[in-house]
């Protein structure tokens, strides 16, 4: 299978405001633009990739996600899931698969109580087998910026340790020469983004497909986006 | 909708006291009689009250807005649609403008700005055009004042609430302090969309019979008679007008934007109106007046959120998120269908009539039928008696400097809350989603990629409003100077602005007179820069208790970049790049220290005249920079305003993170030269120097070097001594979140 014939759909929910910017992103790194598909939808038609892409659904109205992740086609996502299918989930995306279980844990109200919109430098940590740190290099540094009041990663001692040991951590906020502090949420551990056991489910908080090209600030995003489309053709 | 006829009920029948409680003076209580021939009811005096409050009317200026270039060859639209739109290329169009929600932000900042952000947005993508951008041009009290950190920090996760949520990057504003806005803050919302140039959708109506439908939100009694309140001055009880400030939902916001775009891409709308100020009232009189025609309404079909609202109510009510169109008559099936994916209202509740008469029914009763015309036509406009403003003396530099070292001052001034970082407050904006975003706020102007293509639009907002009181006319001429400095920084061409008039009470002399000089100022700077203005807002009686706001006519401009990749921003790439002065020579002067920011915070501010704006050098010396940042030959750019030369230096280092070595002048005022704010000027980087003061040479820009980057982080003013960039960096990023946190 080539790049270009990768099957992508991104889901789009009421109040989603990144899925335009994921579309022309993997259009950009693959060749072929994504399905967008309709949150009353109640199936999905087989994919390679689903993304949960960011924006605010249902207005974070009740908690951030918990909506959106009883939405129609989300039955749909979750049976991907189940078959072993490949999910992204970013920034609110990662939000709606905590709420949906895909993901242990949760994300909270920043530390700073503010919503936070800046760079930020993430590393690659991984460990398990996953397409979406695959092809990276462990210790590889990325400039990705991130956008969000709740991106304050919590879980319980237990599974902070669970995710620390079994290699599920994908990325961590780390040092760098940005402005501010390098965990700009307050997240247990400086996570910026998990996988699941399997590998094949990943949130994140930074927002890859807004670090396409230099002119952005950063192409980064473009690296991370290109290698797990590339993992999940071969 | 059955045909109405009979009078309208007169119950209960108005009086001039209950005219004069909804702001309406004697002679325009009478001009309502002789124009009804009769009394009106509550519903009608209501709509006239709302319709020529100074915010929908524009009473007291517009005798002055008509003097504002208003056209050009780029004019696609000027004022008077709900936005104005210029022609930016490809087939393209800009549609931008700003807008005022000063009152409802200081009694309720979190809703007040939210709302503000959503109005200018939906102002917007009623013309068709998808927003891409946001700035905004605030103004709060005293930095130790009690209310000023509620307030600033309840105005910014508003603006953010609303911004972030819908999914528009805020790209840049701008905010100041002072202690004459205590009691009336300035919150200026501007937003800029694209649309295709031959797809601009316009607000009157058409086609007699056609039907007329409301959509997106329903209507509560929220922000009743909010246009009135937003037109009269402020006192104590000013806590009590809390029920008249409007509440936003930007998650209906996005979902009535889409709705629209969408149904706009369908063919099926014949005209379309924003109910903004004066809701369902301003949006049907101007649709119906605009288009020679008139409507009837049934407002028990109106989409209501409690029961038992009042036709008062109904139409004066400024609930959020809501549309008005009118739809060509085999179009309302797509256009349903539409509405109802997006799980909004919508609900045809009337049509477009040959009468020339807005007439409204309500529980089977005629509640309103007024002409339209005097509603428009009639509406009073004022030419209010201006004071004539004593000339201020021009200052002497050596009268107010002394002998402190450079350095020195800079800091302090650094550390002022004047120039402090803004990172504490655009942090909470989204900057960034859209993924097109090239120069985010912290810079001279925002830079978004016109989406699929090369191309940039830059946008700035600015206002000086201690020049402004000092002279009105040149404030405002460098209100605009200002602007087209910030967009020549980045390499981007002014093409047009949007503006907000915030001023006190018109009916004294002295604020009408600050209002129509600074129009004129700002007319002719436009004119100079061939910016015409498109649209914008007036924003009157900002005062409390009598005391009036320092006038604040805020310039919204936007421009163009023909590639992105050529856009520079402030911070110098390397060492051993030279530093040059655009607009000034290396000859020894005095410097205009007059109502700079170093004569205010350091030496008392002592009443004097404001940096002369010379059109003809500013328009000259910006095409200058615009060309050699297009050609590469300079590298980094920043425009010299707020603190001077010194000011505009150390803000390239700290956001370069490198020092630098300047050469002080052989003569002259130092204090003058460092921070004097003499206008049209700028500093630049360049790898040739001597290729650039050739260059500016042959265009009669004068320039000088004045100094080179440096490896060490090192700030040295020649033999002044020399000061950390880290340090200064440290005590520019401290002061607002230190604020922000003290007690």
């Amino acid at each position: 299978m080539s790049l270009s014939e990768l099957r992508v759909a991104i889901i789009v929910f009421p109040g989603s405001n990144c899925d335009r910017d994921m579309m022309v992103a993997v259009e950009k790194l693959a060749g072929r633009r994504p399905a967008l598909v309709w949150h009353k939808e109640t199936s999905l038609d087989p994919v390679d990739l689903a993304i949960i892409p960011g924006g605010f659904s249902y207005g974070d109205y009740l908690r951030c996600g918990a909506l959106a992740a009883r939405s129609p086609i989300m039955e749909a996502v979750l049976d991907h899931a189940a078959r072993g299918g490949a999910v992204m989930g970013i920034c609110n995306g990662f939000q709606v698969l905590l709420e949906a279980g895909l993901l242990p844990g949760v994300l909270v109200e920043n530390a700073g109580l503010r919503y936070v919109c800046r760079n930020t430098c993430i590393e690659v940590v991984g460990g398990t087998e996953s397409p979406f740190t695959a092809g990276l290099v462990p210790g590889q540094k990325l400039i990705i910026p991130l956008a969000h009041n709740e991106g304050n990663y919590f879980a319980t001692d237990d599974d902070l340790q669970r995710l620390e040991d079994s290699g599920q951590i994908a990325f961590r906020y780390v040092d760098s020469n940005i402005h501010g502090p390098s965990n700009p949420n307050g997240a247990a551990r400086d996570i910026a983004g998990i996988i699941s056991a399997n590998g094949r489910v990943m949130g994140m908080m930074p927002h890859p497909e807004r670090a396409l090209s230099t002119e952005l600030g950063s192409a980064d995003g473009a690296t991370m986006l290109t290698a797990s489309l590339e993992a999940l053709v071969s | 909708m059955s045909q109405i006829k009979g009078a309208p009920h007169q119950n209960p029948a108005m009086n001039f006291e209950n005219a004069a409680s909804m702001g309406l003076s004697q002679e325009e209580w009478d001009l309502i009689l002789k124009r009804l021939g009769r009394t009106p009811n509550l519903c009608e005096l209501g709509i006239f009250s709302a319709m020529w409050s100074e915010h929908c009317s524009y009473k007291s200026s517009k005798r002055w807005l008509k003097t504002l270039p208003t056209d050009g060859p780029q004019v696609i639209e000027g004022p008077g649609e709900n936005a104005g739109a210029v022609d930016i290329g490809d087939g393209l169009a800009a549609v931008f403008k700003i807008e005022s929600h000063n009152h409802p932000s200081f009694i309720e900042p979190y809703q007040g700005a939210a709302t503000g952000v959503g109005g200018i947005l939906r102002d917007v993508f009623t013309m068709g055009a998808r927003p891409v951008a946001l700035l905004n041009a605030l103004r709060f009290g005293a930095p130790d004042h009690d209310k000023t950190r509620h307030l600033l920090s309840g105005v910014v996760s508003g603006i953010g609430g609303y911004g972030n949520c819908i999914g528009i990057p805020t790209i840049g504003g701008e905010v100041n302090f002072d202690a004459s806005y205590n009691g009336n803050i300035l919150v200026n919302a501007m937003a800029i969309g694209l649309a295709n140039s031959d797809r601009i959708f316009r607000s009157a109506a058409t086609g007699p019979g056609n039907p007329v439908i409301y959509v997106g939100a329903k209507t509560g009694r929220d922000g009743i008679h909010g246009a009135t309140m937003a037109s009269a001055e402020f006192s104590d009880e000013t806590e009590s007008k809390r029920p008249t400030v409007q509440v936003g939902d930007p998650f209906t916001g996005k979902l009535l934007m889409e709705a629209c775009l969408e149904l706009m891409a369908s063919d099926s709308v014949l005209s379309i109106q924003d109910m903004g100020a004066a809701g369902l009232t301003s949006s049907s009189v101007e649709m119906a007046s605009k288009g020679g025609l008139g409507m009837e309404m049934d407002l028990d079909l109106v989409p209501a959120r409690e029961d038992g609202m009042s036709a008062y109510e109904l139409m004066l009510s400024e609930s959020q998120e809501r549309m008005l169109m009118v739809l060509k008559p085999d179009a309302t099936d797509t256009a349903r269908q539409i509405f109802e994916k997006w799980d909004l209202d919508f609900m045809p509740i009337g049509k477009v009539t040959e009468t020339g008469r807005l007439v409204l029914l309500k529980d089977g009763d005629i509640a309103c039928d007024i002409p339209l015309a005097p509603l428009v036509d009639d509406a009073p406009e004022y030419d209010r008696p201006q004071a004539e403003l004593a000339k201020r003396p021009v200052l002497a530099s050596a009268d107010v400097s002394d002998d402190k070292p450079v350095c020195v001052i800079l800091k302090s001034l650094l550390g002022s809350v004047d120039l402090a970082s803004r990172r504490w407050i655009y942090e909470q904006y989204d900057s960034q989603v859209m993924a097109d975003t090239i120069a985010t706020p912290g810079g001279d102007a925002g830079l978004v990629r016109v989406h699929g293509s090369r191309r940039g639009l830059a946008a700035s907002t600015d206002c000086t409003p201690r020049y402004v009181e000092a002279d009105p006319h040149t404030g405002g001429a460098q209100a605009v100077a200002e602007a087209w400095r910030n967009l020549s920084a980045i390499g981007a061409r002014g093409l047009a602005i949007t503006n907000n008039l915030n001023f006190g009470n018109p009916e004294r002399p002295e604020i009408l007179a600050q209002m129509a000089q600074s129009v004129l100022g700002m007319g002719d700077a436009a004119r100079a820069f061939d910016t015409p203005v498109v649209s914008g807002n007036v924003s009157l009686y900002n005062e409390t208790d009598g005391s009036a706001i320092l006038p604040c006519p805020v310039i919204g401009m936007i421009g163009t970049i023909e590639d992105i990749e050529t856009a520079v921003g402030m911070a110098p790439a390397a060492a051993g790049l030279s530093l040059i002065v655009i607009g000034q020579t290396d000859e020894a002067d005095d410097g205009w220290l007059g109502v700079s920011l170093y004569a205010r915070n350091l030496a008392g501010a002592p009443e004097a005249a404001p940096p002369p704006v010379d059109l003809e050098a500013e328009r000259r010396n910006g095409l200058f920079v615009q060309q050699q940042i297009a050609s590469g030959a300079i590298t980094a750019a920043h425009d010299i305003s707020d603190g001077g030369l010194a000011v505009a230096i150390a803000e390239m280092c700290i956001a370069g993170r490198i020092g630098a070595q300047i050469a002080l002048p052989s003569g002259g005022n130092l204090h003058g030269w460092a921070f004097g704010e003499d206008q049209a000027r700028y500093v630049v980087a360049a790898a040739d120097p001597q290729a650039l003061l050739t260059a500016a040479k042959a265009a009669g820009v004068p320039a000088a070097a004045i100094g080179s980057t440096l490896d060490g982080g090192e700030l040295q003013f020649g033999d002044e001594g020399a000061i950390s960039v880290v340090d200064l960096s440290d005590q520019v990023e401290a002061t607002i979140p230190e604020l922000m946190q003290g007690g």
